[in-house]
């Protein structure tokens, strides 16, 4: 068994992705805040100060302190505090797991659904190609913001506010889930043309087996790589989705805030001169969608060069 | 032609077909008419009576197409909140999203071409590279964030004093750094200049542009970034062509190769991207409206959530998908038109 993964560490060792990956300074700095943000975000409960859940550990007392190092500062709240007194670094930690947890469920959740309409499409082609292709074509050209908005506010008028408030993270998920999945779909159904045409899917088709084996254990494993592309972009894309639901108010509220609505309620205050409150979960949103994007980028062009535009 | 035509605009039927299908299924579900009406205190067989008179117990279909004529007459029903009907609330509130996205578009377009074409022609410039890295990370921050940090900035004001005040240098860094803000950052402002109708106008006082120009700059800044790079990748493909080499080599003037000869093949593809983008700048003026408290069809919409007005929403839904669905039609047509390598009949996607 030791010998297995042995070859295996080598072969990973000896390949572009890793040469390719040593040599871009941008990649590497980018994975490296990636996790650790991931890792800060998931040890929240070892990690952070105070349980910004537990009202018993907030005080009201300490409301709208600034920043370490401003005047009026508290050396107990590095990052400050909001206008409830909870500090700004626990909530910060606890808010990123939240808005980690959707975006990544929310691709997982479309990537399903991506691949499974994609390859239907691409494979079986005629009539459920037009009709699953029409829908992401109107879909894509609302937005999938403005899908997500809208299905949003359908489910929150539906549930109900409390409702709404108990379950909005899997909401969320299922929200973004399927406002995005076209994006996926499509990129799988552009791969699943090209494959469908070589010989090794006649050679399958010759052997006798069925159409869903020869869809998802011999074309599947060979669209893999763009698949990978598009999914390291959309969890920056549904990252920044819930924070925008959350920042209407069609996402998590405000005793479980992800980072879209700890900036929702700083933006109060905004006005008083409390500018950390929102400031500093909006620049760690910023952060994390842009070492996203730039993981995405630099797999791009590491694993379909030919894609490369720009 | 006729073909194309005649294919684009039944399409554009079908999708309003299935997004009237889906508002009337909304406000079916969601909403009970009779509640709003009536209140409780009226009894059951009361409610029967006027359930049968209003027609709600009639089979779907024949309530679908009662719906679905009245919204072709322009009676999309009467807003809960309101008390009138809604394509009368959203008309009201439409010309302050016009006017939004008008701004917003002429920013975009007198800043993207200038800057997308120096960045083709000269890609390894500092200026050339400071500008993508800028929509890189552009593209990062979402609309809302960039409203708050504009509002801190411009509105608020930020005084810097993290350096020495006694030094000369350390003076200048703290007020190179600091802004006064006092630009307006709620509403449409006061001075408002009524054109035709009830359409009021930011465009014709100083007060006006004041308020409008925070929002239109966060508008901007999410399509900017995305339209550099488009117009800098058209640009870069089109440079490398035979037809640029040719005039090239017959020595025409570099500045007339790039603006005459270029920029016309680059600006095609450009169009039509830019149409449906700026169908799509509608989800983010929900948005930046929310920040800006800009009284238009976005903060109408989301305030409409919030007091579950279902009919309004559904008004909402209905004239969005219409503009969605007339522009996407128009820059399908138009690029038909201006561009005659593309298929015109029989196109498969």
């Amino acid at each position: 068994m030791s010998a297995v993964t042995a070859s295996r560490w080598e072969r990973f060792r000896d390949s572009y992705l890793w040469y390719s990956f040593r040599r871009d300074k941008v990649a590497i700095v980018s994975l490296v805040v990636f996790v650790a943000m991931v890792a800060a975000a998931f040890l929240a409960p070892v990690l952070a100060p105070t349980d910004p859940y537990d009202l018993a550990q907030i005080d009201i007392m300490n409301s709208e302190l600034p920043p370490a190092g401003l005047a009026g500062s508290d050396p107990a709240f590095p990052l400050g505090t909001d206008a409830q007194g909870r500090d700004l670094m626990s909530t910060i930690l606890y808010g990123t797991r939240v808005s980690l947890l959707i975006g990544f469920g929310a691709v997982v959740l479309q990537s399903l659904l991506g691949i499974l309409f994609g390859l239907l499409a691409g494979y079986l082609g005629g009539r459920v190609d037009a009709i699953l292709m029409r829908i992401a074509d109107v879909q894509l050209s609302f937005s999938t913001l403005m899908v997500a908005i809208i299905v949003g506010a359908i489910f929150k008028a539906s549930f109900g506010n409390l409702m709404f408030g108990e379950i909005a993270i899997y909401l969320l998920i299922l929200i973004i889930g399927i406002a995005e999945w076209p994006q996926i779909a499509r990129t799988v159904r552009a791969s699943v043309l090209a494959e469908k045409k070589k010989e090794y899917v006649d050679a399958a088709k010759v052997m006798g087996f069925g159409t869903p084996r020869i869809m998802f254990r011999h074309i599947l494993p060979n669209t893999l790589s763009p698949i990978f592309v598009i999914a390291t972009v959309q969890i920056a894309n549904a990252i920044i989705s819930e924070a925008a639901l959350s920042f209407l108010g069609l996402g998590m509220p405000e005793t479980q805030p992800s980072l879209g609505s700890l900036i929702k309620s700083g933006f109060d205050y905004i006005q008083s001169g409390s500018w950390w409150i929102t400031l500093i979960p909006g620049l760690v949103l910023v952060v994390l969608v842009l070492v996203i994007n730039l993981l995405g980028d630099w797999l791009r062009d590491v694993l379909n060069p030919r894609l490369y535009k720009g | 032609m006729l073909a194309f035509l005649v294919q684009r605009i039944s399409q554009a039927i079908l999708v309003m077909f299935v997004i009237s299908v889906i508002s009337f299924t909304i406000q079916d579900g969601l909403g009970d008419p009779l509640q709003e009406l009536v209140g409780m205190s009226v009894s059951d067989e009361e409610r029967d009576a006027l359930r049968e008179e209003m027609g709600l117990n009639d089979p779907m279909v024949t309530q679908y197409l009662r719906f679905a004529g009245n919204a072709l007459q322009g009676d999309l029903g009467v807003s809960y909140f309101y008390g009138e009907p809604t394509m009368d609330v959203i008309l009201r509130h439409l010309p302050a999203t016009l006017e939004l996205v008008i701004a917003a578009s002429l920013m975009i377009i007198f800043l993207s071409v200038p800057i997308g074409v120096y960045a083709a022609i000269r890609p390894k410039a500092w200026l050339s590279k400071f500008f993508m890295g800028v929509s890189t990370v552009g593209i990062s921050i979402p609309v809302f964030l960039t409203a708050i940090v504009l509002i801190q900035l411009f509105s608020i004001g930020v005084q810097v004093t993290v350096f020495p005040a006694d030094t000369g240098w350390g003076q200048w860094l703290n007020e190179f750094f600091s802004t006064d803000g006092g630009m307006p950052s709620y509403g449409r402002g006061d001075d408002l200049a009524h054109l035709f109708g009830t359409w009021e106008s930011n465009f014709f006082s100083q007060t006006g542009w004041a308020h409008i120009l925070l929002p239109a700059v966060s508008l901007a800044s999410i399509m900017l970034p995305l339209f550099i790079r488009l117009i800098r990748a058209e640009m870069m493909e089109v440079l490398q062509s035979d037809y640029i080499r040719f005039a090239q080599a017959k020595g025409i003037a570099p500045a007339r190769i790039n603006f005459l000869h270029a920029l016309k093949n680059t600006m095609l593809p450009v169009i039509t991207v830019g149409g449906v983008q700026i169908g799509i700048m509608v989800a983010y003026t929900i948005l930046t409206e929310t920040v800006f408290q800009w009284p238009g069809v976005g903060l109408m919409f989301l305030e409409a959530i919030t007091r579950s007005d279902i009919p309004l929403i559904v008004a909402y839904l209905m004239v969005v998908g219409l503009i969605f669905v007339i522009t996407n039609t128009l820059v399908d047509l138009i690029y038909g038109l201006v561009n005659p390598t593309v298929k015109l009949t029989g196109k498969k996607a």
